[in-house]
């Protein structure tokens, strides 16, 4: 009796949390599911739409553009996941952890701020630093007086573009998983491997890595998810122009935003499914980084 | 030994130097344009490019009545969903990690499942919640399409996951022995929750509900999304429009000052609360063992 009354408080508890993720997880994901099996656009409207089964998917892999983007997302994915999330993360987690206490907070501290400023304002910096001469930064300190060529760099570099300012938010996230995985080696093993003459550069090898292994992959798992689905700064960037349409921009725009203004429920639904499908086996991946089992340990109280 | 170090130490700064440098540099630009007529580079200019031209006109935006209302409503939607994420996710966390119920084992993993979760890529579907609450009489007019309160419930769902992922984490680190001596004195569990429990965790408090305050505070995407008013919605997206203007020719001053409004509240946080974000810059991770 007693533990039956109990378990009904809990729920109590989790209610109001219980009742978002319905609403807003839940029902959005079946929602999904059944809306990328219909015609359904601002043709259409709200009432006329009909089932059509998988025809979407089929229109995906019929579409001109589905390579071409399918590229752009596989490109734009792993280059800023190789060379910003996980390279120079841990490039700078390893360079921070070895200086100067004082200087290498500093350099953490300045790299955690892309990731905390407004994504409209981060990205109105960058396009300034690239911006057209003679305004732009770049342009001013690295072209000029070289008497190199000036230029819109961001049209012309759109895909180096959204790679870097993606990646220099994406960075700082390696940079503090990697560094606290670097802090949490004994020192015992960093001295002995001193006295015995190690190289930095071995040590970096043959006992800093060894041990990011899962960091290492919880990184990659996470921000894959990431990379995948953000697309908020691309859009205030280039809008998707100059090829930079990565997968998920191209189901927001064919969906709810657009310039004709035609809006392809149906058909944008569908190139979500994509996404969702590839997030959740990430995600059951992600899951077993946790070490599950130990997490679900019985709350002690219950056992009195 | 000693010089081969001092050598690695000279190389590691200039490497770190050039990798920052467009960070330092971005916001280098941001202060000096926001003060300036024009800039090449980042040299303040007046309108014939002679060096000079310091003024503080790019700031008259803030005698339009339109900003503050602006503000007031990124300050609203970025208070309510503090307080929805501080509440529902220290409920539900505090559940997870001292109650046993049914349930809880598939809750943990659904939570650990959606904190990787995209998504973004749900809008869609959230377009049609959105539209379908709006139906509902009283409750559409709160928190249906178009409304703050439709945008910051889906805010919060959306921050839910690490939330209440966060508060479990602080709650299992509180002694068992507090809580069973106010369950044996006769406590309830609300009250213990609410007297004991909460007091204990100030520090996760703190840093959930300033890392929720920024986020609501700087988002764009949802309130460009959900809110028709479109530029007028928030900060964000006022300056989204702004940017993307191109019938007026752009005051990139004028931008910059804008930016730096939206920006100032967010850097005096950062300053005094590092380390409290850290942890959840983290996602959540515990460090990541």
């Amino acid at each position: 009796m007693e533990k039956e009354h109990r378990s009904h408080t809990g729920l109590w508890f989790i209610m109001p949390a219980l009742i978002l993720v319905i609403v807003f997880f839940f029902i959005p994901v079946l929602m999904t599911l059944g809306i990328s099996a219909t015609d359904m656009s601002s043709v259409t409207g709200f009432d006329a739409w009909k089932w059509v089964g998988l025809k979407n998917y089929v229109k995906i892999a019929q579409h001109p553009d589905s390579m071409n983007n399918f590229i752009t997302t596989l490109k734009y994915v792993s280059l800023t996941l190789v060379f910003f999330n996980v390279g120079l993360g841990l490039l700078i987690a390893l360079i921070t952890s070895h200086i100067n206490k004082l200087a290498g907070g500093f350099f953490r501290s300045a790299w955690l701020l892309p990731r905390i400023t407004p994504p409209v304002v981060y990205v109105l910096m960058w396009s300034m630093l690239a911006a057209d001469a003679p305004y732009g930064v770049f342009n001013q300190l690295f072209r000029i007086p070289f008497g190199l060529s000036t230029g819109n760099w961001v049209p012309e570099y759109a895909f180096l573009f959204i790679v870097l300012v993606n990646g220099y938010i994406g960075a700082s996230f390696g940079m503090i998983i990697f560094n606290s995985a670097i802090e949490a080696i004994p020192k015992d093993i960093m001295v002995s491997s001193l006295v015995d003459g190690a190289s930095y550069t071995q040590r970096v090898r043959y006992i800093i890595i060894p041990q990011l292994r899962w960091p290492l992959l919880f990184v990659v798992t996470y921000q894959t998810l990431s990379l995948l689905t953000s697309f908020e700064y691309i859009m205030v960037l280039t809008n998707g122009n100059f090829n930079t349409e990565v997968w998920s921009l191209w189901s927001y725009h064919k969906a709810l935003n657009n310039y004709w203004g035609n809006f392809q429920y149906g058909f944008g639904a569908a190139l979500a499914v994509v996404l969702v499908l590839v997030g959740t086996i990430l995600g059951i991946v992600y899951m077993k980084y946790f070490r599950f089992g130990a997490l679900v340990q019985e709350p002690k109280i219950d056992q009195l | 030994m000693k010089e081969k170090r001092d050598n690695f130490s000279w190389l590691s700064y200039i490497v770190l130097i050039v990798f920052t440098a467009p960070i330092i540099l971005g916001y280098l630009w941001l202060f000096i344009s926001t003060f300036s007529e024009r800039t090449y580079g980042l040299k303040p200019v007046d309108l014939d490019g002679n060096f000079g031209g310091l003024t503080l006109k790019n700031w008259a935006f803030l005698s339009d009545p339109d900003i503050w209302i602006i503000t007031m409503n990124t300050f609203l939607m970025a208070s309510f969903l503090t307080f929805g994420v501080l509440l529902i996710s220290s409920l539900a966390g505090y559940a997870l990690s001292r109650i046993n119920f049914r349930g809880r084992k598939t809750f943990l993993s659904m939570t650990l499942i959606l904190h990787a979760f995209p998504s973004v890529t749900l809008l869609i579907a959230l377009y049609f919640v959105l539209r379908f609450i709006s139906g509902v009489p009283l409750l559409g007019f709160l928190f249906g399409y178009n409304t703050i309160g439709g945008v910051v419930l889906i805010s919060i769902s959306l921050q839910l996951p690490l939330g209440i992922w966060l508060m479990k984490g602080f709650f299992d680190s509180v002694s068992w022995d507090l809580e069973r001596a106010a369950l044996i004195d006769g406590s309830s569990r609300w009250r213990c929750w609410w007297q004991i429990m909460l007091p204990q965790i100030k520090p996760g408090l703190a840093a959930l509900s300033i890392f929720s305050f920024m986020t609501g505070w700087s988002s764009f995407l949802i309130p460009y999304t959900f809110l028709t008013r479109g530029n007028k919605a928030v900060l964000s997206t006022y300056l989204n429009a702004m940017m993307s203007s191109d019938t007026v020719s752009i005051q990139y001053g004028v931008l910059a000052a804008i930016g730096l409004f939206q920006l100032i509240p967010i850097l005096l946080f950062y300053s005094f609360t590092q380390k409290y974000l850290m942890k959840i810059f983290s996602g959540g991770s515990h460090g990541g063992v």
